[in-house]
């Protein structure tokens, strides 16, 4: 689904300051039922971290950290049965998985005496049964569960999506194998056009192509691809920017779906 | 010197036509004589006679002079050139050599062009002081020169007014002035050629020379200059009639008579040189006006029609044209000159006579100029003073010169003009059936949709660098320099935009990082390969077309239009784009860039990394194989054609290159200043120690001996086009400038029209702008360099260059331009048993063999080798490295779960275990060329090869490419074994899944059923979809928020659907599913699940019948099933033993644990999980810290 920039931004003036749960979904998408599901979430999601990304340092600063572990302390001392990290983590404006780790890291700091490694920590986010307490597992089982942007559950969902054009085409991983230092999705090892456009590669992204991210993937990646392969293909699932797909002619195709309008080759061998 | 012409004409006009046809015969320059010696030329030098000498520059100044009015003066006429009128340009040489620098379109080289003329001025001290003053008194420096072609007027008006002579001309030429002109030959061997003093080079013989830097102005782009666009060919040959016959008789043509009957033959042909020496001033004097520095201000009003003018233009009228005689026999003259190469440029008097033949101008004589010069010339008679005489003269020597090859666009315009229709009819009609049958089209190449350098693993990947790091950073150069290069693109036509300003840092910085990781050689490959992609075509790389047309514009139009946006763009683009007819060596369009580059990145390691690149990329195209076909068959077009596009691609990219090459190499002894003469003794003396770059003289000798010059003079010419003040006069430099001179001597009957013609043009060209050439003010350079002079001027090399570059290249193959040489490679046996003796008696025969067959046969078997021998490698390393580095995994597997396993040891230890197979790769390589080579001989020799040649080649083929494969696969195979084991060991490290236990069984346990359709929903969608459910169950939730069953049921099918597609299943996926439905059952039997029965709510109420219909169950069982069935991985149902899962279990009422044990029971009864692990879990549930439930 294209959007057009003042489409967008005007979803992303709505998005300001909500909570990336799914009862804030819901009113995004009473508000802009023309909109797929998916767009809406993708960019839900985006413009989520993007905030998250802005105020990230300010939750993790020791004092704050210790703040919200007392918080969590006296709620669960309370009533252990009511969402009080989720509450937390919706009163401070910070996404629940993330509020979670936090909470979870200084519990197990306390606990063990020692910095818990990374490994650790994700692995009991994305077990909670493995968290050696039962309250704090159903706490944090619940912010993750509940967090529409952020948490393993996603973490997946992002991945598949990711991955799943994989199985389409040229694995990335072959295309590693040979030594590409930077590799599409997929390389068409005979190069196809696309709407007029000869393409050499195809990128698959499940998120929404909005203006930081476009950038952001432009310099990390299609960029590099181009400069390595050619002229390509982006596919933003979730729809993108009509805007940005401004490099059709330098050679960077934008769609939100995969292309019907493909011209091949036609070997004159093949034809004999 | 006027006196000579008079004489000349009036008493031996021989020289006219016939003398000059003669003696050019008689030259005794050899092109085989490839040792010639200095002392040759100072032999014809010393019997010089001077007035023969000066009869061509006269000639051609004469006609300049004549109609400088009409074609500058004209009310449409665009204005002269500012450095020959601008009250800026009349400075002394150094202030000149200034001026010239700042107005210069490419700073750098442009003064290159004044320089030379400034040390011809420094060389003449005496023209220097007479020089400025006459400027300063508002007449010309050249006055001497108008002076001689009034006197030309005069004569040929028979107008003698006898004070012919000018008391500047003694001032730059005092020397020649004491000696009678006559007697300047008689006594050779006393005068001292080398002593400038006695015998001032060219440049000082004259205020003359200075002279026709006003004349000759190829920048008056008339109305219909579209009309007389530059891209044609020239030919110089004469039709077919006899010049002589075309004169009518009268009284000048009796002149003619006398003099052809006259004995001056022996004269012009000891002159010839001389006469050449002549020119080789002539040139320097054009050069100054001409130089493209200036251009023409781009007229974008002109219209591209002549009618749609024509009320601006005076109508050219055969009945108004006087002096019809004294014009014939000039043009009669004239065409001689061009027809036999006297001139210093052919192509600039053509330029000259299109000037003349669209000219505008009044049809009055005089116009408004007051100026004292033309009150002086207006004693004399004006033949070309009305704007009907020039085109009759015009239209007179096209007769001559035309045209059979001229380009079909430019006989199209040329019959199409009116005024050669109404001047001359026959002439007319001849390039009306000449336009008819020619197919001699210009044509512009499309340029590349690719425009980045593709990877190529080969090269690129990370066995290529000497570390990871290194590999990573050049991953990032390689990003930076494209975004510098879009960057570019983006904005550097942009007002204000500054490359160094922008780019310089970023550049510098790349250039740090470069060397911190010793990446130089492979970005200098990126940089090389990304300028060849960008530059070779003719448009990206011409020199008329500035730059590549507008991509977007042609994507718009499509191939369709294309040819019409070429015509239009011809329109728009050619008159601005014409920039004199020497252009100084420049970088247009996307070279910019990469020169900026060079420039701004100032890095010596990169420099030297660059050359290095060049260098192997010229030797690389300059050896390669020109077939000469077989002119057996009809296919024999077909290869032609190839070979004509070959050629054009690869002399394009050897142009671009070598220029390149010569811009680094003599970067670092480029000086603005011309060095002092103290300066240049010793920089050559220091200079001549060192060795060339690039062997130029070797390979120039080279391709005279194959008889492939033809491929290497041009790029050899823009090589040298770059060459400082100094190096001209180094030993080295010296022979190849002596060699090429030769080549423009040369008579060379074999070599084909064209490419002969582009010989001269780029030669022409290169002794026009190589500003270190001031061969007359240094007599040891003198007899290198003054001959060439008069071959000078290329002008509309890019023309030139896109026509004949493709043309040249079939009729080279024909005429012998170049010839196939073979290296022979010999081929050398594996097998280690033969003793030397038999090894070389083999290579012999091997020789032997191919001596007798077809050159075809010998390439394709080392064609057919060297593929095989590569794919061979690759076949290796597809199946029998691979299928170790799976053992090697598998190993690694089971050995790294091992506690305190030592991960280099473990590699290392596998590693060896798995050498010792790796020898298989040799019996396998052999295997497979065996197989193969044959295959692919066979395919690609002639169907009529005999079985014995068809054998042996084979047998060659095969020996060759297993040579080459096992000897790369012996040396290689352990390293290539680790490298991937490791590789793949790293990998397997960084996916910690890879290593938990119970995990490693990931693969699809299964296909999709037979008939999938691959349209069940995708997995992150279930996933989505179940982690809503999770969330609603987990809460917080509002009141009223409840799962219906009948869609949780549906959403469970759902799940069974997209788990038997394993088309976008990937194990991630699956585990996750697999994790979220155990959270769901975990969920469901601990009643946190809102259920709703379809429409009706849940009731409180009724919660005895709610347990006994409860749809729970049927939601388990559904559960249980996709848990057996659909699921490829192991379900981890152990996790609702989990404390946070039975948690939920103990705060729910007694009655529930039913759902619970009917679980229990339907994981047992789907065997996924045994009574015994049942049994132990719940076992191990009594030491979970029980809460408050133990009540």
């Amino acid at each position: 689904m294209k959007l057009t920039k003042a489409q967008y931004d005007e979803i992303a003036q709505f998005l300001g300051h909500v909570q990336p749960t799914r009862q804030s979904l819901r009113k995004l998408k009473e508000k802009f039922p023309s909109q797929s599901q998916s767009t809406l979430l993708s960019i839900f999601s985006q413009e989520y971290q993007k905030q998250i990304k802005r105020t990230h340092a300010k939750h993790h600063t020791a004092e704050a950290i210790e703040t919200y572990y007392q918080r969590y302390l006296n709620g669960v001392m309370k009533n252990a049965a009511a969402p009080i990290l989720l509450e937390l983590a919706n009163e401070v404006d910070f996404a629940p998985s993330l509020m979670a780790r936090i909470v979870l890291e200084r519990f197990l700091q306390e606990k063990e005496q020692a910095i818990p490694s990374k490994t650790l920590i994700n692995s009991m986010l994305r077990d909670p049964s493995q968290i050696p307490d039962g309250v704090l597992a159903n706490q944090v089982y619940q912010c993750t569960v509940n967090d529409c942007c952020y948490g393993p559950l996603v973490d997946c969902i992002k991945h598949f999506i990711n991955n799943s054009s994989y199985s389409l085409c040229i694995a990335e991983d072959q295309l590693r194998a040979k030594g590409y230092d930077k590799t599409p999705d997929f390389i068409l090892e005979v190069p196809v056009a696309v709407e007029g456009h000869i393409i050499h590669w195809i990128e698959s992204k499940a998120s929404f192509g909005d203006e930081s991210s476009h950038q952001a993937y432009l310099q990390d990646q299609f960029w590099s691809y181009w400069n390595r392969f050619g002229p390509g293909l982006v596919i933003y699932w979730y729809g993108f920017i009509e805007e940005l797909d401004c490099h059709r002619e330098r050679g960077i195709l934008l769609k939100d779906c995969f292309p019907t309008d493909i011209v091949t080759l036609r070997h004159s061998m093949a034809q004999r | 010197g006027s006196k000579c012409f008079e004489q000349l004409l009036l008493q031996h006009p021989s020289v006219a036509a016939g003398g000059i046809h003669r003696q050019i015969g008689d030259r005794s320059w050899q092109i085989s004589d490839f040792s010639i010696r200095i002392s040759c030329f100072s032999i014809h030098l010393v019997s010089l006679s001077l007035l023969q000498k000066d009869f061509v520059p006269f000639l051609l100044n004469f006609l300049r002079e004549q109609t400088s009015q009409i074609l500058t003066n004209g009310p449409s006429t665009p204005a002269k050139t500012p450095n020959s009128k601008a009250p800026g340009s009349q400075r002394t040489g150094s202030e000149r050599r200034a001026g010239h620098a700042t107005s210069s379109r490419v700073q750098l080289f442009s003064q290159r062009t004044s320089a030379s003329l400034g040390s011809f001025i420094t060389a003449t001290p005496d023209a220097l002081p007479a020089r400025r003053g006459r400027r300063k008194g508002g007449s010309s420096v050249s006055a001497s020169g108008r002076q001689v072609a009034r006197d030309l007027g005069r004569s040929l008006a028979e107008e003698e007014d006898g004070k012919n002579d000018s008391a500047s001309w003694s001032g730059g030429r005092r020397k020649r002035s004491e000696v009678p002109l006559v007697s300047a030959r008689s006594p050779p061997s006393q005068l001292n050629l080398n002593n400038l003093e006695e015998f001032p080079p060219m440049g000082a013989a004259s205020g003359w020379t200075n002279k026709p830097s006003r004349r000759i102005n190829p920048t008056p782009v008339s109305a219909e200059r579209p009309l007389s666009k530059p891209k044609m060919c020239f030919t110089s040959t004469p039709v077919s009639q006899s010049p002589a016959a075309r004169f009518s008789s009268g009284s000048s043509l009796e002149a003619f008579t006398a003099v052809q009957e006259g004995n001056l033959t022996s004269v012009i042909s000891n002159s010839l040189q001389e006469e050449r020496e002549m020119l080789k001033k002539e040139r320097y004097s054009l050069r100054i006006s001409l130089d493209p520095g200036t251009p023409t201000k781009p007229s974008y009003t002109r219209s591209a029609s002549l009618p749609a003018e024509s009320h601006l233009v005076t109508c050219a009228n055969p009945t108004k044209v006087s002096c019809k005689k004294q014009l014939e026999c000039l043009a009669q003259l004239y065409s001689s000159c061009i027809a036999e190469n006297l001139v210093p440029n052919i192509f600039l008097e053509l330029f000259f006579v299109l000037q003349l033949l669209t000219s505008k101008g009044t049809s009055t004589a005089e116009d408004g100029d007051s100026d004292l010069e033309d009150n002086e010339r207006s004693e004399g008679k004006q033949h070309f003073r009305s704007v009907h005489n020039c085109v009759y003269f015009a239209v007179q020597v096209l007769d001559y010169q035309i045209i059979s090859r001229l380009e079909k666009g430019m006989l199209k315009l040329l019959a199409e003009n009116e005024r050669i229709a109404s001047f001359s009819p026959t002439l007319h009609e001849r390039l009306r059936q000449a336009y008819e049958s020619s197919t001699a089209k210009v044509s512009l190449l499309l340029p590349c949709s690719v425009q980045s350098v593709s990877f190529q693993p080969e090269t690129d990947n990370r066995s290529n660098f000497p570390s990871d790091r290194a590999f990573h950073i050049f991953k990032k150069q390689r990003d930076i320099f494209y975004e510098l290069l879009r960057e570019w693109e983006d904005n550097h036509e942009k007002t204000g935009w500054d490359f160094e300003r922008v780019l310089g840092n970023k550049i510098r910085a790349m250039m740090a990082h470069l060397s911190a990781t010793c990446n130089h050689s492979h970005f200098a490959r990126l940089f090389q390969k990304q300028l060849i992609q960008m530059c070779k075509g003719p448009i990206g790389g011409g020199a008329s077309w500035g730059d590549t047309p507008d991509q977007d514009v042609l994507n718009m139009l499509g191939s369709d239009n294309l040819s019409r946006l070429k015509r239009l763009q011809e329109r728009f683009v050619v008159p601005q784009s014409i920039r004199g007819p020497c252009p100084p060596p420049s970088f247009p369009g996307c070279q910019q860039f990469f020169r900026d580059f060079i420039l701004s990145a100032g890095s010596y390691q990169f420099n030297q990394h660059l050359m290095d690149s060049l260098c192997l990329k010229i030797l690389e195209l300059n050896g390669l194989t020109l077939v000469e076909h077989e002119h057996s068959d009809g296919e024999a077009d077909m290869d032609e054609q190839d070979e004509k596009k070959r050629f054009t691609v690869v002399l394009l990219s050897l142009r671009l290159l070598a220029k390149f090459l010569g811009f680094l190499v003599f970067l670092p002894y480029r000086t603005v200043e011309q060095p002092t003469r103290d300066l240049q003794d010793s920089a050559v003396a220091l200079r001549n120690q060192t060795l060339p770059v690039l062997d130029v003289l070797k390979l120039l000798r080279q391709s005279i001996r194959d008889q492939r010059s033809i491929l290497t003079i041009p790029w050899i010419v823009e090589y040298l086009s770059l060459v400082d003040h100094i190096a001209p006069f180094l030993d080295y430099y010296r022979k190849v400038f002596c060699l090429l001179l030769l080549m423009v001597l040369s008579e060379d009957k074999e070599m084909s029209f064209l490419n002969k013609l582009l010989i001269l043009a780029v030669l022409g060209w290169l002794f026009q702008v190589a500003s270190s050439f001031p061969s007359f003010s240094h007599q040891d350079s003198v007899p290198l360099v003054d001959q060439q002079l008069l071959y000078t001027c290329c002008p509309y090399l890019g023309e030139l260059r896109k026509l004949l570059a493709s043309f040249v290249a079939g009729n080279g193959a024909k005429n012998g331009g170049f010839i196939r040489k073979i290296t022979p490679t010999a081929a050398e046996s594996l097998a280690p048993k033969t003793s030397v003796t038999q090894r070389k008696l083999q290579v012999e025969l091997e020789q032997a063999f191919f001596h007798n067959q077809p050159p075809s046969l010998r390439r394709t078997v080392e064609f057919v080798a060297e593929r095989v021998g590569s794919n061979c490698v690759k076949h290796i390393k597809a199946t029998l490295v691979a299928e170790l580095v799976q053992r090697a995994e598998v190993m690694l597997q089971e050995k790294v779960k091992e506690e305190d396993a030592n991960h280099d040891k473990l590699l290392e230890e596998v590693c060896t275990h798995l050498y010792e197979e790796g020898a298989q790769a040799l019996i396998k390589g052999r295997e497979f060329c065996k197989k193969k080579g044959p295959e692919a001989v066979r395919v690609l020799l002639p169907e009529e090869t005999s079985a014995a040649v068809l054998n042996s080649a084979e047998d060659i083929a095969v020996e060759l490419a297993t040579e080459k494969a096992c000897g790369w696969l012996s040396a290689n195979i352990a390293a290539l074994i680790k490298r991937e084991v490791k590789a793949t060991f790293s990998r397997m490290l960084k996916v910690p899944g890879l290593l938990l236990p119970g995990e490693d069984a990931l693969e699809s346990r299964r296909d999709c059923p037979p008939d999938c359709q691959h349209c069940a929903p995708f997995p992150s969608q279930i996933i989505n979809e179940i982690k809503d459910v999770l969330c609603v169950a987990v809460g917080p939730r509002d009141e009223d928020e409840v799962i219906d069953c009948v869609w949780l049921e549906c959403l469970l099918g759902r799940l069974s659907q997209t788990l038997r597609c394993r088309k976008f299943m990937c194990p991630t996926s699956e585990q996750q599913l697999a994790k979220c439905t155990v959270e769901l059952a975990s969920l469901l039997v601990s009643d946190r699940v809102p259920l709703s029965l379809g429409i009706k709510p849940p009731e409180k109420s009724s919660e005895r019948l709610r347990v006994k219909n409860n749809p729970t169950y049927g939601l388990l069982k559904l559960l249980l099933s996709v848990w057996k069935e659909d699921f490829g991985t192991p379900v981890p149902v152990q996790l609702m033993f989990s404390k946070k899962n039975i948690g939920y279990l103990a705060e729910v009422q007694q009655r529930e644990w039913d759902l619970f044990l009917f679980m229990l029971n339907g994981l047992v009864e789907h065997e996924l999980m045994r009574t015994g692990e049942v049994e132990s879990c719940l076992r191990s549930l009594k030491e979970l810290p029980w809460p408050s439930v133990s009540n």
